[in-house]
This record gives C-alpha cells, structure tokens and sequence, in this order.
C-alpha cells in the first residue's frame, strides 16, 4: 500500500549571506509523503534546487528525533510551527492539507544574526551559558549518589527545566525578542537543586547580565514563549528567574 | 557601577521599576476612584468631600509630587523598554501569528500606556488646571455634559481596563511573586480591582451625560 501524498508549495526565505537582503522565494512541491518531517521536506526541495543548477536551502537539523534543539524555524507566523510541544522535525506534512501555501523564515533576533537562509548563529546562548550556567565540582572520587537529599518535586522541577535544548524558538516567539524562557530555565534546573546553592546568586546575576549584553529585549509576560516551546517549559522559570535576580542584586554578599 | 544602578539600568531591574511604580499608580487610582464615588452621592458630598481633601495642606502637596514622580518613572521606563524591545527585532516576520499566550491587553500594552499618558495630560488640563474660581462641581458638570469629552474619557477609561488587564498580573510575574497557590486569586483580584475602578469612572461619565444637571 503507497502512503498518501500531497502537494505543497512553499515560500521560503533566502539569504545568501548574513549582511546582504535577503527574499522569499515560492516553489511546488508535488507528490509528498505525507509522513515526511518539514527538513525531509526541505531535502526534497534541495534535491529539486540542485537537479535545476540553484544553490540549495541552508538550514540546520541534527537528531531530527525532537531532542538536540538544532532545528528551527518559524512556520506562518509560529516559532517551531503550529504543533504544540514539537520541534521543526517533529512538524510532519499529515499535519497540513493538499496544495497548502506555508511560510517557512528564519528565527529574527538582532541577537540571533542571520547566517544564510534558515540558519542563524545562537552562540549568544553559549555565552549566557559560560557566564554562569554550571556549576563547579572538584575533580576526585565520585561522591556518594545520595548524599545530598533532594525533594521528589524538586527534582521534578529541575527536571522539567533541564528538558530545555536551547532551540531559540522562545526568543524567535518573544515579540519583544527576550530570552527570558530560556534563562529561567538555566537557571531554574541549577537554583532547584542542592549542587547548584554556592553559586547561586553569582549565577543569576552573571547570567542576567550577559543576556542583556547580547542584545535580547525584555520580558513583557506575555506568554508567547511558553506557547511554542517544544519542551513545554514554563514560565514559572522566569518568575523563579526574577526572584533569584532580585535576591542576588539587594542580598548577595559577594559582587560580580 | 553601583550595585543599585546596575540593577535598575538591567533588564530585570526595569521590570521590578515597571511592577513597583505600576502597583502604587494603581493604589492611587483605586483612591481617585473611591473619593470621585461622592460625586454619585450629590454636589453636596462630593464639594464636602473635595474641601475636607484639600484642607489637609501639605500632605496632598507631598502626595501630588510623589504621584507625578511615580508616573514619570513609570512612562519613561516603558518608553525605554519600548525602544530596546524594538530594536531586539530589527526585521519583522512576513507572517505573524499568536501562539497563545499574547491577549489584547498585553499585545497594546505600550499603545494604550501612551494613550492613558495623552489622557492624563487631557484630564489635569479639564480639572487640575482649570480656572478654581469657579466650585469644582460646576468644573466637572462643565466639562462632562459634552459628549465630545464622555466619548474621550469613554476612550481613556477602556485604554486603562486594557492596560490593567495585562499590568495587573505582570507586576506578579515581574517581581517573581507567581505561584500555583496563587493563580486564581491573583486572577480574581484583577478583575474585580480593574471592575471596580473604571465602574467607578464609568458610571460618573454616563451618569453627567445623561443628568446633565446632576452637580449643578
């Protein structure tokens, strides 16, 4: 038995570099496996490109199983698409209709620079990460697992916070263009834990300042970021994110 | 830097001036609010009410400077954030859908934060800095029995419901003050506090219209 297929065609965004304009260019995309994932789509639409002499789209993926936080990009108008709790892998066309029209463009954030078509450059992430998202342990013999209790639900917390990728699709949603998600995840995961208490305050206030040197916009609790993340973070973490700020800034002993 | 001024001139430190000034503008109006309720009583109540205000002297003088330092520090902030947020997305998307978590309120939040900044100009010029020679009474029957002027406090008063809607749980949110105990009652809290307050303004708009000689 053959699976159905479908027709879809696509506008997509082309930029052949980062400081140069960029356009949207439209293509039909017939006879689709309707199980294919959006970047099997795009596999087509570059098997198509490089059969007709034009450059192919650049875009990123890795796993393509929904976990790396590779792939991205925003789907008519929603980050990640329009499925809830998915990535762009995890997008398949069964999820769209016969001779649909969709927008596929890049995540937009001045922090976010455009490197070509889809792919853009997310290493603001890393340096928020570097700043303060880890904690120190001294090298030697493993320690014994339990000898730090941890509440059940804390380490739930933590749990959920860590399932955050670092996607960017929160930043991508955010209409002010804030990495607010994706911070108070960061640092939710390690304030939760007992691991992560002697660095605390430090952390939050490197963390936080080292977003705002990146160029991210402020948070505006709007919710739009929690809507889009693939993991389902929520924005619990960037209350939890704005406590630890503000006890690091009017109680923190040490200065950063 | 000090530790003061780098924590207000952040990211986060804006959002706590945004919370804590919004939560105090907000105490006032509730005390606008609960004292323009006279008004609904008669002429009588509403001049005794105003003179027994201003015979306090000093401390409406102190009370009047606070507020206008607040609201300055409020907009300013929020012309600030306006900015930066602005200059976060250089380029727009070409499609641009809510996911979910966008309403109306928070969507317009700057828009209708100008607009109350525009109808608070509007109002002091009516009332605070209209001729007092004249009962304060006869001021506002004045200005309220035209209909050009109840469309335009009608206008400020649904900027004020909007902005209120979203502004009310940020200031929680901000200031990290968000709990699962506390959602409802937080929630609760906004409509009745947004409810009562431009009722309150509302009512006093349609009630001058219609009884054009209710203060007079």
């Amino acid at each position: 038995m053959t699976a159905p297929t479908i027709t879809i065609t696509i506008k997509i965004w082309r930029q052949a570099g980062p400081d140069v304009q960029g356009s949207f260019e439209e293509h039909t995309l017939r006879d689709l496996d309707v199980d294919m994932s959006l970047p099997e789509m795009l596999e087509v639409l570059n098997e198509q490109l490089t059969r007709q002499g034009k450059i192919p789209v650049a875009f990123d993926h890795d796993c393509l199983e929904g976990i790396c936080g590779m792939c991205g990009a925003v789907v008519d108008g929603v980050a990640q698409g329009p499925e809830e709790k998915t990535t762009l892998c995890q997008l398949y066309l069964r999820h769209f209709h016969d001779n649909q029209t969709i927008t596929i463009e890049p995540f937009r954030a001045r922090a976010f620079p455009i490197i070509k078509d889809l792919v853009i450059d997310r290493s603001a992430f890393d340096r928020i990460i570097q700043a303060g998202g880890f904690v120190s342990v001294n090298t030697g013999a493993a320690p014994d697992g339990n000898v730090l209790p941890v509440a059940r639900h804390l380490a739930e917390q933590a749990m959920d916070a860590a399932a955050c990728s670092g996607c960017g699709a929160c930043v991508a949603a955010c209409p002010n263009a804030a990495a607010m998600l994706f911070v108070g995840a960061k640092i939710s995961q390690l304030a939760l834990l007992p691991q992560g208490r002697p660095e605390r305050e430090r952390r939050a206030l490197s963390m936080v300042r080292a977003m705002d040197r990146e160029g991210f916009g402020s948070c505006g609790n709007e919710r739009e970021c929690e809507a889009v993340c693939p993991k389902g973070i929520s924005i619990r973490n960037i209350a939890r994110l704005n406590r630890e700020f503000l006890r690091a800034s009017l109680a923190a002993d040490e200065t950063v | 830097m000090s530790w003061f001024t780098q924590t207000v001139t952040s990211s986060l430190g804006k959002k706590y001036i945004m919370a804590l000034t919004g939560l105090l503008l907000g105490g006032f109006l509730l005390v606008h609010a609960a004292g323009n309720a006279t008004i609904l009583l008669g002429r009588t109540d509403f001049l005794s009410y105003a003179r027994r205000l201003h015979s306090l002297g000093l401390p409406v003088t102190i009370a009047e400077i606070t507020l206008l330092l607040l609201f300055c520090i409020h907009a300013v902030t929020g012309l600030v954030l306006f900015y930066r947020n602005h200059q976060a997305r250089p380029s727009p998307y070409a499609v641009s859908r809510r996911a979910g978590g966008r309403t109306w309120g928070s969507a317009t939040m700057a828009w209708t934060g100008i607009a109350i900044l525009c109808f608070i100009v509007l109002h002091l010029t009516n009332f605070y800095f209209a001729d007092h020679r004249r009962s304060l009474a006869d001021i506002v029957g004045g200005i309220l029995d035209n209909p050009l002027y109840s469309a335009l406090y009608c206008a400020g008063l649904l900027a004020l419901t909007l902005h209120i809607s979203h502004g009310f749980w940020s200031m929680f949110q901000s200031l990290g003050l968000n709990h699962p105990k506390y959602d409802g009652l937080i929630g609760t809290c906004r409509w009745i506090l947004c409810g009562s307050i431009v009722g309150v303004f509302l009512t006093i708009v349609i009630l001058l219209l219609i009884k054009r000689n209710y203060l007079a």
